[in-house]
């Protein structure tokens, strides 16, 4: 293999265990948006993060690949880790970081290149020259996506020419393209029309077997039908982290039950 | 009140509707099996077709609010439990119209004697407790008068294992009227179903109020 392995993060702990944030608190200036969040999040499964508007379940997500540092007067406390690393020791480059943490958005954003272009610019930012890895890679990750029977025979048009659906999942082939080990969605679908969306949250059960997916979703139906674990949110705290089934059938909080069943407020 | 809310509320009404006209029919059930009164026992098996016809209605309505709400929770274990009280209540239907059955098949009365040794008032009377118990629980959302019904039903097996033994005494004294004293033995094992039944709705009140599955655990 001529393409250094992105992992370099990861891989030493040998715990189930790959994403954890321990006390960990974020303010917006004054205003403090997660409150001492505690939660653990294993290797090859699919979270879902819930709660209203405004909760906080974005913001958290966002601390996976630091996101939140772009936001001026952003301020973080306790520790995230990936792999028992914590990522915002300054040991830890945030380029590196991304390469092991991708992230699929609201709304699809294909770049305004074609549509292998679009696959490989992770690869060819990240310095691969292998053009054979690299077309292997893009076939691979396009598989994966369940993209590549509809594209096999176009991958030189704009990838601004596919549907809302198909761009999104293109995306997916793009974050997943440089190999990372966690897949970071907010709120993926909800741009989508039915179809699409139903091939999206098919995507997710397949992709848990390589990746570990962290998901924000408003749709309720879509937490409990893709996710092994939900947790939700409710103004910056988390109220309950447990097996969706749980979640969804005997929620342990009444808070959880009344946002769940829509009777919240 | 949401739309979901106001759906739930629908069923809820419809089986306290059932609830209330099965315990109607039982009452009916032991005035008939008492007096030996035909025209009540025809009336219990009238009633019965109304319950099925509520059985029908209870399963649609839980079936087209699963389908369009997709409850979940609460309002998932209220559905469930729900689909399982109407199939508990239909079969006490069925029970008691058995009993009005063997009612007109009866030629003439049982002996008062034999009917207070085998307590049937008494077993009666406690199903009656029993429904007014789940009927207040399910009306309520109030799991402890549930619990009530789990005594109740322990005493009506009780009643019912000392019947088989008081029914073969009786027998054995009045030859000529052995089909007639065997049916008793058939009511009685209606009855103690019909505690089975109403020990099973409670089971379900309490996982639907508390999400606590107890069904089996006596068994265990």
């Amino acid at each position: 293999m001529t393409y250094d392995s992105p992992h370099s993060i990861i891989g030493n702990s040998h715990s189930d265990v790959l994403l954890k944030s321990v006390g960990t608190h974020l303010y917006y200036g004054d205003v403090h948006a997660l409150k001492g969040i505690d939660m653990s999040i294993n290797t090859n499964t699919v979270t879902a993060l819930i709660g209203p508007s405004g909760c906080g379940k974005s913001t958290y997500l966002r601390l996976f690949n630091r996101m939140n540092d772009l936001i001026p007067n952003v301020r973080i406390e306790g520790e995230i880790l990936l792999d028992n690393v914590d990522i915002y020791s300054k040991q830890i480059p945030v380029e590196e970081l991304r390469k092991n943490v991708g992230m699929v958005f609201q709304k699809p954003n294909p770049f305004p290149k074609s549509i292998y272009e679009n696959v490989a610019y992770g690869m060819r930012v990240n310095g691969v020259k292998d053009k054979t890895y690299i077309e292997e890679r893009v076939v691979t990750s396009l598989k994966q996506a369940t993209l590549w029977e509809e594209v096999k025979d176009k991958l030189k048009k704009s990838a601004l020419e596919l549907s809302g659906g198909q761009q999104q999942r293109l995306c997916i082939a793009r974050a997943i393209a440089v190999e990372p080990s966690v897949l970071l969605m907010d709120e993926p679908t909800s741009a989508l029309d039915p179809i699409s969306n139903s091939k999206i949250e098919e995507l997710i059960f397949q992709l848990k077997k390589e990746f570990t997916i962290v998901i924000v979703t408003h749709n309720m139906q879509q937490a409990s039908r893709v996710s092994d674990k939900t947790a939700f949110f409710y103004l910056g705290e988390l109220v309950e982290y447990d097996d969706t089934q749980n979640i969804f059938t005997k929620p342990k909080e009444i808070r959880t039950q009344n946002y769940i069943t829509g009777r919240f407020g | 009140m949401t739309h979901l809310e106001s759906e739930i509320n629908k069923i809820r009404q419809a089986a306290l509707e059932m609830m209330n006209m099965v315990r109607n029919q039982m009452r009916k059930c032991k005035e008939a099996l008492m007096t030996g009164n035909k025209e009540l026992a025809l009336d219990v098996m009238h009633q019965e077709k109304r319950v099925n016809g509520y059985e029908l209605m209870i399963d649609n309505d839980c079936e087209n609010l699963i389908a369009c709400f997709s409850p979940v929770a609460i309002d998932l274990r209220f559905v469930l439990a729900t689909l399982k009280i109407n199939y508990h209540l239909e079969r006490i239907g069925d029970n008691a119209d058995g009993m009005a059955r063997n009612v007109l098949d009866l030629e003439d009365a049982w002996s008062e004697e034999l009917l207070m040794q085998l307590q049937l008032v008494e077993v009666f009377d406690m199903v009656d407790e029993m429904m007014n118990d789940v009927i207040t629980s399910f009306e309520n959302e109030d799991s402890s008068q549930a619990r009530s019904v789990f005594e109740k039903d322990k005493q009506i097996d009780l009643i019912t294992d000392n019947a088989l033994k008081i029914i073969a005494e009786y027998i054995r004294k009045d030859q000529d009227n052995v089909e007639k004293n065997l049916l008793l033995l058939l009511i009685h094992r209606k009855l103690e179903r019909i505690g089975d039944l109403m020990k099973n709705i409670s089971e379900e009140i309490i996982f639907f109020l508390e999400a606590k599955v107890l069904k089996h655990l006596s068994k265990n």
